[in-house]
């Protein structure tokens, strides 16, 4: 066990785990934010997709003693009230069936727009690709990703 | 309409919400209906509980109970939908809710079968149309103006006359007082405002936000946490057990043994998931130990020598064939499949001695507080059950082990504690949607009609592996409908449309065979048979003939049946539930391998509750049938299921989706269920679609194992492309996703 300074959704904060903890579960057990899901802890589904430093990691297998200094933001903290064009956008697509992965989704595609605030088609659906909904909701999603693109 | 006790004014109950308020508490849905409880403040924030449906605050605030568990079919908004559309009230301004189990109140708190909307369509419409009928009366009361002047619209009361307005927040206490109607009438559906129109899940904000909606986010003060180790193979049993390593490790509080399980309870997550790798368990055979080759086997064997069980015969099927022009014969297979929702079982449980709360994600909450009843010996009225909502389900969550399981744990432990399984141990734990081998027979006549059908089943664990009475029973005049069970240890259970999901790609599909050896349209093919058995019915007629022709036709137009050139059409019609799908897929030929380019179908379900959430059941139940006959398939050896995880256990993904055109019949008839009936229609389709573009008829699922999609060639010399190039890339190789 070892005290973890981590800085998540601009908070600075502490976790006393294993170094070998996945973020995941650090942010779920021990720091309360459980918008961040788990769905397969082999990093193939999507659910538990965060940004480090604005970038779309798996936080299931990042090992909490591998962040440093990272910046951490979660689905709590992507907007401060809800109103990231993607969170705007999955509500104006109404895009959310059961709504257990779209956390991850919505982080997928946000590090995706951060990055090329304008993809193609093609660029939306190679990025959301790794990003598994079992409702099947992925033409709402695509459809969100791009209204999304235009409000940035 | 519901029949309310005159003798006492049960309806409505007058009580103090936050900030002053009225709780309107309807109690008209159950038979031991009382007197509804009064709600104090908690209450009106959410504490359930309470005898009602609805409630209207003074600030005209109306909250709305919705009793059924969600998990994406939306019912969380379209059930609200119906009492506010009868109400009249401002949608913008009601809130909803999502009821704990409370049996008094509400009747078949189930998500199954489809059947929530169709069975609550009109208690949930005569709740709202009840309401809004005292509220007009006490506007008349205070107006003193007969009720016949008034209208209501958006939350209030409007006098016709005058344009006086009043909202449904004042008038709220004294409608209370009104003499709750003995029959109400409900809308004429031209006036709907809400009913069929595109309304979003009002769960989005808090789904876009990350709240903790699901029942893996339950934590509770003092919980603890626990995994559990279950035999790993199908057919064992635990023979010892070595938990001394587990227990020594970091945050490990207990190993605790119970039927067939290891439960490791810790403090966090991780630290049960490192205890459980240094947990030595012995298994030992207890039952048959089956491998998927096995399967194969017994499938074979069971179609030759198995004794059937006759679920239906018409005519006289032996002279049908020994004298039929010419004879279809076919055999197609399905595997098990794994539910994997997206959310893994969980629940929580805290088993008190003066009572039981428990709280998950379950589609059966009745069914969890009987079962956790019988097992500690308890009363029922001992248990509280909170529904949280469910990361979907597909008919896993319609089995109560898991909730089992944390309820004995919890009484084991005293303590609080929350069951999580990981991906794996959802996969390989059972449940499955049940493997199942069909062959078809089908006699023509000279003049290619079919005059005989055969089908039979063989099923591991399905139960009854076909629907006898479905079509093509009526149309044909020589009939055999039977099955044969191969009893196993692997568990299975009902799937999202089950039997149907498979059954209705090896019946269509077949039939597409029959139709085209008859040289036959088939859409042409199977109208025929319809109007057959509409003018010369066969046997019992359990479908609905006209609605059946009528998705039939609808598709057909929309998809320009027969019309188009250079794309490869494959047709599907199918009554699953209570509702009729017809659907056209289209495949194109790209690099030498088919894609599936687009799916149009058409729906009758009666009436469409909510536009948005009705096409997303569609599209959804269309995208799952797709990419389960496409890419999905547990198989096993040695009674082990040989996918563990998403890497080796395929799930359909955003490259691989077709364009979806969604079609409803708009005919008036009372809502049928939409949440499992746009899913059986689509492996049919295409794989009907594959045949047209490639001459190979795949049967048996995954479509992507078959040969066609590795070295086929198109059956026309020119590679045909898509009109619109519909998404990047071909979707149909194995991709592996990091």
């Amino acid at each position: 066990m070892a005290k973890y300074k981590l800085q998540v959704n601009g908070k600075n904060l502490e976790a006393d785990v294993a170094e070998d903890t996945p973020l995941l579960w650090v942010l779920r057990d021990h720091l309360g934010l459980v918008g961040t899901k788990y769905g397969c802890g082999i990093a193939q589904c999507g659910a538990c997709t965060v940004h480090l430093n604005g970038a779309a990691v798996r936080s299931c297998t990042l090992p909490v003693s591998a962040i440093g200094s990272s910046k951490i933001t979660t689905i709590e903290g992507l907007s401060e009230n809800g109103d990231h064009p993607l969170q705007l956008a999955w509500d104006e697509v109404d895009v959310p069936q059961c709504g257990y992965c779209q956390a991850g989704q919505i982080m997928t595609a946000a590090a995706l727009l951060k990055q090329n605030p304008h993809p193609t088609t093609d660029e939306i659906v190679g990025t959301m690709h790794g990003n598994i909904c079992r409702c099947g909701a992925y033409h709402r999603i695509r459809e969100a990703v791009k209204l999304a693109s235009t409000k940035i | 309409m519901s029949t309310v006790n005159k003798s006492r004014r049960e309806f409505l109950k007058l009580t103090s919400l936050t900030g002053g308020g009225l709780m309107l508490g309807f109690s008209w849905f159950s038979a031991e209906a009382k007197a509804p409880v009064v709600v104090d403040a908690a209450g009106a924030a959410g504490s359930l509980g309470f005898n009602s449906y609805l409630s209207i605050a003074t600030d005209g605030t109306i909250t709305i109970l919705s009793p059924n568990p969600e998990l994406g079919q939306n019912i969380l908004t379209s059930f609200p939908m119906i009492v506010a559309e009868e109400l009249d009230a401002d949608w913008t301004k009601v809130k909803v809710l999502q009821a704990a189990l409370d049996t008094k109140a509400f009747e078949r708190q189930v998500t199954g079968g489809s059947g929530a909307v169709p069975h609550s369509w009109k208690r949930l419409r005569n709740a709202g149309a009840t309401a809004r009928h005292m509220l007009i009366q006490a506007a008349a009361k205070k107006w003193n103006v007969p009720a016949e002047e008034l209208t209501t619209s958006d939350g209030f009361v409007i006098n016709s006359k005058t344009g006086n307005k009043l909202s449904y927040g004042d008038l709220a206490e004294e409608a209370s007082k009104v003499e709750v109607p003995k029959e109400v009438k409900l809308k004429d559906r031209k006036d709907f405002k809400l009913i069929g129109k595109a309304v979003k899940n009002v769960a989005n904000k808090d789904i876009a936000t990350g709240k903790p909606l699901f029942g893996l986010d339950v934590y509770r003060e003092g919980m603890l946490q626990a995994m559990i180790q279950r035999p790993p193979a199908f057919g064992t049993k635990i023979k010892s057990v070595d938990a001394a390593a587990a227990k020594a490790m970091p945050g490990i509080i207990d190993v605790v043994t119970f039927r067939n399980n290891v439960a490791i309870v810790g403090k966090s997550t991780w630290e049960i998931m490192k205890a459980r790798k240094v947990l030595k368990v012995e298994y030992e055979k207890s039952g048959n130990i089956e491998s998927t080759a096995d399967h194969d086997n017994i499938f074979k064997t069971l179609l030759e020598t198995g004794t059937p069980t006759v679920r239906r015969k018409d005519g006289d099927v032996e002279t049908a064939f020994t004298s039929a022009a010419k004879v279809v014969k076919s055999e197609y297979q399905c595997p098990f499949l794994s539910h994997s929702p997206m959310e893994p079982m969980n629940f929580f449980a805290h088993v008190r001695p003066d009572g039981v709360e428990l709280v998950g994600p379950t589609q059966v909450p009745a069914a969890a507080r009987s079962d956790a009843a019988k097992l500690l010996g308890i009363p029922e009225d001992k248990i509280t059950v909170e529904i949280t909502r469910l990361g979907g389900g597909f008919g896993r969550r319609l089995k109560t082990d898991y909730s089992n399981e944390a309820t004995e744990l919890s009484s084991i432990l005293k303590a609080p504690v929350k069951v999580t399984w990981l991906r794996e141990d959802d996969m390989m734990g059972g449940s499955y949607r049940p493997a199942v081998r069909y062959r078809f027979e089908a006699a023509l006549d000279a003049n290619g009609n079919m005059t005989g059908y055969k089908c039979r089943g063989v099923g591991i664990n399905s139960g009854n592996p076909t629907r006898e009475d479905n079509f093509p029973s009526g149309a044909v005049e020589n009939l055999l409908i039977e099955t044969v069970e191969h009893a196993s240890p692997i568990t299975t259970g009902a799937w999202r449309a089950p039997i149907t999901n498979f059954l209705a790609y090896a019946e269509q599909s077949f039939l597409d065979e029959v139709a085209n050896a008859a040289g036959k349209d088939p859409v042409q093919f199977r109208l025929a048979l319809l109007q057959k058995a509409k003018t010369t019915p066969t046997g019992a007629i359990k479908y609905d003939i006209d609605r059946m022709i009528g998705v039939t036709k609808l598709v057909a137009e929309k998809s320009g049946w027969g019309t188009k050139k250079g794309n490869f059409q494959g047709f599907s019609v199918y009554f699953s539930h209570r509702s009729y799908v017809a659907q056209v897929a289209e495949v194109v030929i790209k690099n030498n391998k088919p894609v599936i380019s687009k799916i149009y179908a058409a729906c009758d379900c009666g009436e469409v509750v909510n536009l948005s959430g009705a096409r997303q059941q569609v599209m959804g139940g269309i995208t799952d049938g797709l990419g389960h006959a496409m890419y999905s398939k547990l198989s096993f050896k040695d009674g082990e299921t040989q996918q563990k995880n998403f890497d080796t256990y395929r799930l359909i993904r955003m490259r691989d989706i077709p364009e979806i055109e969604t079609h409803f019949v708009d005919n008036g008839i009372d809502p049928t269920g939409l949440g499992e009936p746009a899913l059986p229609p689509t492996g049919g389709a295409v794989a009907n679609a594959i045949f047209k573009a490639t001459g190979k008829r795949i049967k048996s699922q995954p479509f992507t194992d078959d040969d066609v999609f590795k070295t086929i060639r198109a059956t026309q010399p020119k590679t045909i492309q898509p009109k619109k190039a519909p998404l990047p890339k071909s979707s149909l190789k194995r991709t592996k996703v990091s």
